[in-house]
């Protein structure tokens, strides 16, 4: 059982934070930045996210992992075929690694490679039917598995999402094909929330948060224009715009956010981007 | 139909620059709806060629340049002008490229990039629909394809970039899924909403694609 399971199954407030692979093999940083996570539940690993190409989000899971550190891998369905998923996932599960984030993933389009070709042979819910197929032994044909893993598969949604009915389908598909857990994209609107978190409650499938360290008007029009499923309002870019020290606005703002969690979710999770000494403050 | 473009003439004048005499080769399908190889695009390749210094020793219109007998045939009425060039430039899809190359020993370049099966909007105006996948869910979908329309092909609805109901990769083209789920609701069905979608069989896809009637029928 990870910590993460058994945290959300206790219900304790989980903090979830994330950190990306390099774009490289120097994992050094990646080991030294992770110590800065202390009292989180366990960490995030992205997966070449924003379609930009970095070091696989296995082999960094696998390093924190051995070195005590509770991670959630990201697996897309951009960059692998369903053979190449299943082969990761087993893989995954010699490591250790337990929680999964399961994605179908940003296009490729948004990234440094767009002359890609994208995969998607699988989207998120096929992901995670699948993967409720390995936890029961058999892989994606029905051949029985020398070895089974044990994982705490989520799922990803954006609660503010509009048409609200046409997102929530998917979201109760995804409870159906086994996510223990979502994770949401980042939350600016409270009422989006708790129109969502009032839809959750029946299913009760824990909702961690998504909570975003903005920095300045500019990074929110850069979000808004480059990341998919991230729209900033208007209101609160104006906020930034009047602030004599945006970093300090940005703060109050994901504080804000996380009180707004801690009323209807049951943890948040922290994007802080680079900005991990920040996470004292914001969750103070 | 299936929508092709002229390439640019850099790359032709590259693939053209060992040779003297082309003759011109334009399909009177699909490439002449789309204005990339009919008789008004021949020509104009022809007076280019000119300016290039190429003598063009004759050009045809094929019906249709896929159908490889027929392409072979009208071919043959231009026997002595395809004899006399160094190369046969055709302006038709891949398909059509290929017919030629398959029915000839001279060197063939092919004058066009072949997109995609397009339906057509208006004059000008295409757009890709269906990707002939060979495993239809249209009657589930309303009748509007998420493997084609969805740009990542998803299969249980829309991903967590779609922004007011329009899709990640361009905000002006509407979310695929938006548009399948407001079209059942106004035929008050669930259609495929009702299920969740299993992995798509890719084999029906598998390539190269053959496919034989017995004795002409099925």
């Amino acid at each position: 059982m990870s910590r993460l399971s058994e945290q959300l199954a206790s219900g304790q407030f989980v903090v979830t934070a994330e950190i990306a692979p390099p774009k490289g093999t120097n994992l050094t940083p990646a080991l030294a930045d992770v110590k800065k996570f202390a009292g989180i539940t366990a960490v995030n690993v992205t997966d070449n996210q924003g379609a930009n190409m970095r070091l696989s989000s296995l082999a960094l899971a696998a390093q924190l992992q051995q070195a005590g550190t509770e991670t959630i891998l990201q697996l897309t369905c951009r960059d692998r075929n369903r053979m190449a998923l299943q082969s990761d996932l087993l893989g995954a599960a010699a490591f250790g690694i337990e929680n999964l984030l399961l994605l179908s993933g940003d296009h490729s389009k948004f990234g440094d490679h767009p002359d890609a070709r994208p995969v998607f042979d699988l989207d998120s819910v096929q992901l995670l039917d699948m993967t409720a197929g390995l936890m029961a032994g058999v892989n994606m044909v029905g051949k029985p598995l020398n070895g089974v893993p044990s994982f705490f598969p989520g799922a990803a949604v954006n609660p503010a999402a509009e048409p609200f009915e046409l997102m929530f389908q998917k979201v109760s598909k995804k409870i159906d094909s086994g996510a223990r857990f979502f994770q949401t994209q980042s939350i600016f609107d409270r009422e989006a929330l708790e129109r969502f978190m009032s839809a959750m409650a029946p299913l009760g499938v824990p909702v961690i948060a998504g909570v975003l360290l903005i920095r300045s008007a500019k990074m929110a029009r850069f979000l808004n224009d480059n990341i998919p499923g991230v729209q900033v309002p208007e209101a609160l870019i104006e906020r930034f715009e009047r602030a004599t020290d945006p970093m300090a606005e940005g703060i109050e703002v994901a504080r804000e956010a996380v009180a707004w969690a801690r009323e209807s979710c049951q943890g948040v999770h922290l994007m802080t981007l680079g900005h991990e000494d920040k996470i004292p403050a914001i969750l103070a | 139909m299936i929508i092709s473009e002229l390439k640019p003439f850099e790359e032709l004048q590259q693939a053209l620059s060992e040779f003297d005499k082309p003759f011109l080769i334009g399909c009177a399908a699909c490439a002449t709806a789309c204005k990339s190889g009919g008789e008004e695009e021949v020509f104009k390749l022809q007076e280019w060629l000119a300016t290039q210094d190429k003598d063009v020793t004759g050009s045809v219109v094929i019906d249709e340049a896929c159908h490889i007998m027929r392409a072979s045939r009208d071919l043959r009425q231009h026997k002595n002008a395809v004899q006399d060039a160094d190369v046969l430039v055709v302006l038709a899809c891949g398909s059509g490229i290929q017919s030629i190359s398959s029915t000839t020993e001279k060197r063939v370049v092919g004058g066009l990039n072949s997109m995609f099966l397009g339906n057509v909007r208006r004059f000008g105006h295409y757009e890709e629909m269906c990707s002939l996948c060979g495993d239809c869910i249209l009657n589930e979908t309303a009748g509007i394809c998420p493997v084609t329309t969805c740009a990542k092909g998803l299969l249980n609805g829309p991903c967590g970039g779609m922004e007011d109901g329009h899709c990640e990769i361009d905000a002006e083209i509407e979310c695929a899924w938006r548009l399948i789920y407001e079209r059942l609701q106004s035929q008050k069905r669930q259609g495929v909403f009702a299920r969740r979608v299993p992995p798509k069989n890719w084999s029906h896809r598998r390539k190269p694609g053959r496919f034989r009637l017995q004795d002409g029928k099925r």
